[in-house]
C-alpha cells in the first residue's frame, strides 16, 4: 500500500491527486495506474514525469511499505 | 559559522515590507541586505490570477537546497525566501528574496543567483487563469539560459 499524489497538469487529467492504491513495488503500482486509468498510465510513465518516493527523487525501481508516499511530479514550472 | 535559511511557503499573502525590516533587524556586522520581490502581472487582462502548487516538504527541501548553496557561494550571513502557494492574484507578491552580506557585490548576487534558480527549476507547478480558461506555463526560454549563467 502507498499513498499516491499527483501533480500539476497529472493531477488535472486524472481528476484526483491523493489515493491509497495496494502496491509492493514501483513497477506494480504503474501497472495498477494503468490498469485503472489507460491515458493516466502513459502520461505517467511519459518523459519529464520524476517520481520522489517519500520525498526524495528516484530513479527505477522501489520497494514500498504502507507508510510509502509516491509523488509523481511533472515538469517544474518554476516559481 | 553555520548559516542556517529561513525558506517559507505561504499560502496567503504576505507584506514585503514587513519582511524586510525584521530580516535588517539586529544586525552588527552586515553590510549590505539586498531583497527582491517578485509581482503577479496582470498580463494586460489575460492573467486573472496565478495559481501555484507547491509539494510541501519537497519543494521548500529543494528551496533550502540551492539556499545553503548560496551561502556558501556568495559567503552570506543570512537568506529569508518566501514563496507564495495557492491563488495569486495580479499585484500580489509571490516571491521574496533576501539576503545578507558584509558587502554589497555578495548581496546582489546572490539575491540574482537565488532568483534565477526560483524561476526556472524550483519544484512548484504554475497554472494560469485568464479568459479563455486556465493553462499550464512553463519556464521560458530567457527563464532557463538566465538560470545557465551561473553554471
Amino acid at each position: 500500500m502507498a499513498r499516491v499524489l499527483l501533480f500539476g497538469r497529472l493531477a488535472d487529467q486524472a481528476g484526483w491527486r491523493d489515493r491509497l492504491i495496494e502496491a509492493d513495488d514501483l513497477s506494480t503500482l504503474r501497472e495498477a495506474l494503468a490498469a485503472d486509468d489507460p491515458e493516466l498510465g502513459d502520461a505517467l510513465a511519459a518523459p519529464g514525469v520524476q517520481i520522489a518516493v517519500d520525498k526524495a527523487i528516484v530513479r527505477g525501481e522501489a520497494a514500498l511499505t504502507t507508510a510509502t508516499e509516491v509523488a509523481f511530479l511533472p515538469a517544474m514550472s518554476g516559481g | 559559522m553555520i548559516v542556517t535559511p529561513t525558506v517559507t511557503l505561504a499560502d496567503q499573502p504576505f507584506e514585503p515590507g514587513a519582511l524586510v525590516t525584521a530580516f535588517c533587524a539586529g544586525r552588527q556586522e552586515t553590510g549590505a541586505v539586498a531583497t527582491f520581490v517578485g509581482l503577479a502581472r496582470a498580463e494586460q487582462g489575460a492573467a486573472a490570477a496565478l495559481e501555484l502548487e507547491a509539494y510541501p516538504g519537497f519543494t521548500d527541501a529543494a528551496i533550502e537546497e540551492i539556499a545553503r548553496t548560496a551561502i556558501e557561494r556568495f559567503k552570506l550571513q543570512d537568506v529569508h525566501i518566501v514563496h507564495r502557494t495557492g491563488r495569486i492574484a495580479p499585484g500580489e507578491a509571490i516571491v521574496f528574496v533576501a539576503t545578507a552580506a558584509g558587502h554589497r557585490r555578495e548581496a546582489f548576487e546572490a539575491c540574482d543567483f537565488l532568483m534565477d534558480y526560483l524561476k526556472s527549476r524550483a519544484p512548484f507547478w504554475k497554472k494560469e487563469h485568464g479568459p479563455d480558461g486556465a493553462r499550464w506555463i512553463e519556464p521560458t526560454d530567457r527563464d532557463r539560459t538566465d538560470a545557465q549563467r551561473w553554471d
